[in-house]
């Protein structure tokens, strides 16, 4: 692709309500996403407000709207995203709240994995002391290669921003949420089973999905908490018909 | 509605939509066999008159198209337009089973 001398930024300046300012940035070779938002901050206005942390994608901060798309910005090179017409769209993050400028407000994100009771807790340890044995989990079982499958997110949000049915329903749970609760469903050493279950359930959880699998396809870290939610309905399926539940 | 009863409007939906994709196969190699050589009333009441069998099969079809579909219509009304609650829920059900009551109605008409 041929690559622009300089890349024109919109950039979302503002709260709820607010508008674009436009910034010309000299493009360079295997600038990301986040570096043009940095230069922007440190070049040219320093009242900028945006969030990142490592700049490695392992913190899950960085997460912005990149040309209408969710996506982690220290990992996005901008070649991936910008044509040769050398234009840049950025807003904060779909489906939550706006802090300012590109910083959107994870509450309500992170409030749901509470709610999905996104927490560990263990079963020979209620008070929260340390177990007198490691617990065995043969790493080839199924429960074990279910949790493992999901147990990488970063808490970006990136999947949260990109599914309708939040847009739809600002109760519902999201994709990361319901993905969390997948793996500690999975995870052999977590006593919360039942009550989590009871949480995911019904309209505002798992059974809300219709697999469309955005979050699936936007995930950064190619986690796919489509097939989660999918885990769940399945699960809560038969524990309900079983009267298991 | 609790979760626990939303839980079970989606079974509902899962089980009736297997049985639709069945029921509607039948239905249509039923429609294929009976338009052959011509369709006529006495050939079809001939067929459907006190035949149990046949009844039987769409007391399941009527009932599981109409409360699948409200089931789903409740799903889409509750997304594009916030239509959520109880009294929104009781509607669906009884929307539900009037489509079912049709259908039951009209299959009872050529049994009887
Ligand atoms: C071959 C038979 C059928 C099958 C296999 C089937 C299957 C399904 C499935 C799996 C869903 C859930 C989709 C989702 O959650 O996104 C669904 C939704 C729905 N179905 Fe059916 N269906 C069938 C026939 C019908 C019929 C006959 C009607 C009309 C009476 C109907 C009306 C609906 C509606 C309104 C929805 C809601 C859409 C949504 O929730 O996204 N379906 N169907
Ligand atoms: S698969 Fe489910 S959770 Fe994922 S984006 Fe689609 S509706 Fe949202
Ligand atoms: S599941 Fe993927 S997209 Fe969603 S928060 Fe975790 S890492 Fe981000
Ligand atoms: S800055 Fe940490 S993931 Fe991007």
């Amino acid at each position: 692709m041929a690559e622009p001398a300089s890349l024109k930024v919109s950039v979302w300046r503002g709260g709820e309500q607010g508008d674009f300012a436009r910034y010309e940035v000299p493009a360079r070779a295997n600038q990301t996403v986040l570096d043009v938002v940095t230069h922007i901050q440190r070049e040219l206005d320093p009242s900028l407000a945006y969030r990142f942390a490592c700049r490695v994608g392992m913190c899950g901060s960085c997460a912005m709207t990149v040309n209408g798309r969710a996506r982690w910005t220290c990992r996005t090179h901008v070649r991936k995203v910008v044509g040769a017409d050398g234009e840049l769209e950025l807003r904060p993050l779909a489906n939550l709240p706006v802090i300012r400028d590109l910083a959107a407000d994870l509450t309500p994100f992170f409030d749901k994995w509470q709610r999905a009771q996104g927490r560990f807790q263990p079963k020979d340890a209620t008070d929260g002391a340390v177990p007198e044995e490691f617990a065995v989990v043969p790493p080839a079982s199924k429960a074990r290669r279910e949790a493992d499958a999901g147990i990488e997110c970063i808490g970006c949000a990136v999947c949260y921003a990109s599914c309708d049915v939040v847009t739809w329903n600002p109760d519902y749970l999201g994709p990361a949420a319901l993905n969390r609760a997948w793996t500690l469903v999975n995870d052999v050493r977590d006593a919360g089973h039942g009550e989590r279950l009871d949480a995911v359930a019904g309209d505002a959880g798992c059974h809300s999905c219709h697999s469309t699998q955005s979050c699936t396809e936007r995930c950064p870290k190619n986690l796919d908490p489509s097939s989660a939610i999918a885990g769940l309905k399945r699960r809560l399926f038969w524990d309900t018909l079983l009267g298991r539940r | 509605m609790s979760t626990r009863g939303q839980t079970h409007l989606w079974m509902v939906q899962r089980v009736t939509a297997m049985i639709l994709a069945l029921a509607v196969l039948v239905h249509l190699v039923t429609i294929i066999g009976a338009v052959r050589g011509g369709l006529s009333a006495a050939e079809i009441l001939g067929r459907t008159h006190g035949n149990g069998a046949w009844f039987a099969f769409y007391v399941v079809f009527a009932l599981s198209a109409g409360l699948h579909g409200a089931i789903g219509l409740r799903n889409i009304a509750a997304e594009t337009i916030g239509l959520r609650g109880r009294g929104a829920d009781l509607a669906w059900l009884a929307i539900g089973l009037v489509t079912a009551g049709f259908g039951i109605r009209a299959a009872y008409g050529l049994f009887a």
